[in-house]
């Protein structure tokens, strides 16, 4: 017998002498807790994304769409980044005002490579004002998983307000599953030192939002 | 490598050493402290926390009574993705599994996420022993490792250590396993996380295996997550080739919808934030991101034979948080190792006498590493009631009885060294069941109390070494119940 079977028939007899359950499952769990804490308005929602954002050390930057390019220039210059990674499907005219060397996100460049450049640009799937969390997808305009890890300066775009949910519950039920997902709440930390947290471990130790229209 | 738990001392034994370590209880001391407070303000701040908390315990608990659908399910969800599932019924096959794998590869070098399940199976020593070198990458893993300690919690297994002695292993240790740290290091947190930086980096870039365990499984997409806040995790995930992850079977919810409890409930209730900085979620494998090939072992090693037992089954419920250390008096007290096992305090002193069974006289003795004073109880996030499981387990060292190991039910003879536990029991229930002789008892035990002792002789001596006995009153409470006519004629 192999294994699996041993496993599967241990699971059974633990479980034949309690009693029969054939409650289905969407009845066996009351889900009275709730899809959002407080009533907010569209703009307090934004504004609690960016304080929350700010809250755990991400740097927030407001902008409407016609200043984006000018923000997202300003912010690698005053890095004095050299290289910035784009994700393929990256609105082109978000660094229309920066000369920085362009790295494309591609499948043959090495991690070792990816580690000599300064900043990556991204967009976001939804962000998640309750927790002050942005989630990647790896759409066209996110790239890889590696490039907003191994550089060291994640510069993210949030389209508010379409971009922005309330709490966790919301946020989960606009993303697909079957994609890779990296939930970014602040940059990279760590609590292991006392159980007190500091900031700057092995992800990105900058990381700065930018949320860019009008509410 | 790191110690191990073989052969450790009861528990008694292991923490009145523990407790004597000044530095060893300040550490604690500090850090729970801290966690403690900070959670209470995490978890204050969503209203529907009781029903968020309810929720996460009917999740698991409809998952565990469906276990069997379930992970048949995930096995399907899995392959589909693009994943292999491999089954291990105990340690030692999970590790074979995992060294076949890694061999397989070609390579001699796996970088690994902070995995509870493979700290159980003890999958480093089993690597080495077949020339592969696993590099931890949590940094509390890493100090583990490098001072060649055993870990201590479950979130944070270097809690034992402090900023000073962190930066004494790091200067001391770092430059046999690659890298060396900075010269002039200080004991600033931010220093030495830079200087774990440093020191890993390099194996992040050139791994091509990693390794990982699972906070949570999707049965319904094949969906594993990880919660982390440091990006090691995210380095092992997606920069080598083959990922391998090992995971206990009862880290399964049904759908993805589930997350949303979890994922609100396990971040304020370990490191009390919001949310954690990082958490990755994958489905088998994406083509051009992340690793070509992937591997889930399904872990059982004595959870079918915890999930026997209707009482103690509750404990598969756990998403390992550590809320229940951070809060614990024994914990703060006796520090981690005194429980013998890579799970510590309360929710260690359930899960390790049933995932290894009571045989052991650490695992006999852990079921008594409590005051039962319910604190774990009340900040667990899915509600397991670890006073009634200590109780319930307490009994069966005590009595004996029957119980499942590897899968056959099996009768357990009653333990040793409770005999005189058992005697006093059994005494009492003839005195309180012959009123005659509690009378005659009583009266002669409040005439004589004069000369009782202080301390118990004999096999009483271990309990009232650290209790007072409990005085004896002049009079019993029948008599002046009689003489008082229920206390009407009290004077």
């Amino acid at each position: 017998m192999n294994s699996r079977d041993v496993i599967l028939g241990r699971v059974r007899r633990a479980l034949a002498e309690t009693g029969h359950d054939d409650t289905p499952y969407d009845q066996a769990v009351e889900r009275s807790y709730l899809r959002e804490h407080g009533e907010r308005g569209v703009a307090e929602t934004v504004e609690l994304l960016a304080e929350n954002l700010a809250d755990y050390r991400a740097l927030v930057h407001r902008c409407d769409a016609d200043g984006l390019p000018g923000v997202i220039a300003g912010l690698l210059a005053e890095r004095g980044s050299a290289s910035v990674v784009v994700p393929p499907g990256l609105d082109e005219s978000w660094l229309a005002d920066t000369d920085v060397t362009r790295v494309a996100d591609r499948a043959e460049t090495t991690p070792h490579e990816l580690d000599r450049v300064d900043s990556v640009v991204t967009a976001c799937a939804v962000a998640i004002a309750e927790t002050g969390t942005i989630v990647l997808d790896g759409g066209p305009d996110q790239g890889r998983r590696r490039i907003t890890l191994v550089p060291d300066h994640h510069i993210c775009v949030v389209r508010v307000p379409d971009q922005v949910v309330s709490s966790v519950p919301q946020g989960l039920a606009r993303l697909a599953p079957e994609r890779p997902l990296t939930w970014i709440s602040g940059p990279s930390a760590t609590s292991d030192i006392e159980l007190d947290r500091v900031e700057g471990v092995h992800g990105p130790r900058t990381l700065e939002v930018i949320l860019v229209g009008t509410v | 490598m790191s110690g191990t738990f073989v052969g450790m001392p009861a528990f008694p034994k292991a923490a009145h050493e523990a407790v004597h370590d000044a530095t060893l209880r300040g550490n604690l001391r500090h850090a729970t402290h801290t966690i403690r407070s900070k959670r209470a303000k995490a978890v204050a701040e969503v209203s529907d926390w009781a029903a968020l908390r309810e929720a996460g315990k009917r999740i698991k608990d409809h998952t565990l009574r469906h276990l069997d659908r379930y992970l048949v399910q995930l096995e399907e969800s899995v392959t589909a993705a693009g994943g292999t599932v491999h089954w291990a019924a105990d340690a030692d096959e999970a590790n074979r599994i995992v060294a076949g794998l890694v061999l397989a590869t070609g390579e001699s070098e796996v970088v690994k996420v902070k995995s509870m399940a493979t700290q159980e199976i003890g999958l480093n020593e089993a690597l080495e022993a077949e020339g592969i070198r696993a590099y931890e990458t949590d940094l509390a893993e890493l100090i583990v490792q490098l001072g060649k300690d055993r870990p201590s919690h479950i979130l944070v297994p270097a809690i034992h250590r402090n900023r000073g002695e962190i930066r004494d292993i790091f200067a001391r240790e770092m430059s046999e396993w690659g890298r060396p740290a900075p010269d002039g290091l200080t004991d600033t947190p931010a220093e030495l996380a830079e200087a774990a930086r440093l020191h890993l980096r390099e194996k992040f870039l050139r791994a091509k295996v990693g390794i990982s365990g699972a906070n949570f499984m999707v049965a319904e997409t094949g969906t594993l997550v990880v919660v982390e806040s440091e990006g090691n995790g995210r380095m092992c995930l997606t920069l080598p080739e083959t990922l391998i992850s090992v995971v206990g079977i009862e880290k399964i919810v049904p759908t993805w919808q589930d997350l949303e409890v979890f994922l609100q409930t396990l971040p304020r209730s370990s490191t009390a934030e919001r949310m954690n900085p990082y958490t990755s979620t994958w489905t088998g494998t994406t083509d051009e991101d992340g690793p070509r090939a992937f591997h889930l072992v399904l872990l059982d090693n004595g959870r079918t034979d915890t999930l026997a037992d209707e009482v103690g089954r509750q404990a598969l419920r756990c998403i390992r948080c550590s809320a229940c250390l951070n809060v614990c008096p024994v914990y703060e007290r006796a520090g981690g190792h005194a429980y013998g096992s890579v799970y510590p305090g309360p929710i260690g002193a359930i899960l390790s006498p049933q995932l290894r069974g009571t045989a052991s006289e650490i695992d006999a003795s852990l079921p008594y590493a409590s005051s039962l004073c319910g604190a774990c109880y009340e900040v667990c996030p899915v509600a397991i009631d670890i006073p009634e499981v200590l109780v319930h387990l307490r009994e069966r060292v005590a009595q004996g009885g029957p119980a499942t190991r590897e899968g056959n039910k099996v009768v357990l003879k009653p333990a040793k060294g409770h005999a005189a536990e058992r005697a006093a029991m059994r005494a009492a229930r003839w005195a309180f069941s012959h009123p005659g002789a509690l009378r005659t008892g009583q009266r002669l035990a409040g005439r004589t109390r004069r000369f009782h002792p202080r301390t118990l002789p004999g096999p009483g001596r271990a309990w009232s070494a650290s209790r007072d006995l409990p005085p004896v009153p002049a009079e019993p409470f029948r008599d002046w119940w009689q003489r008082t006519r229920g206390g009407k004629d009290a004077k």
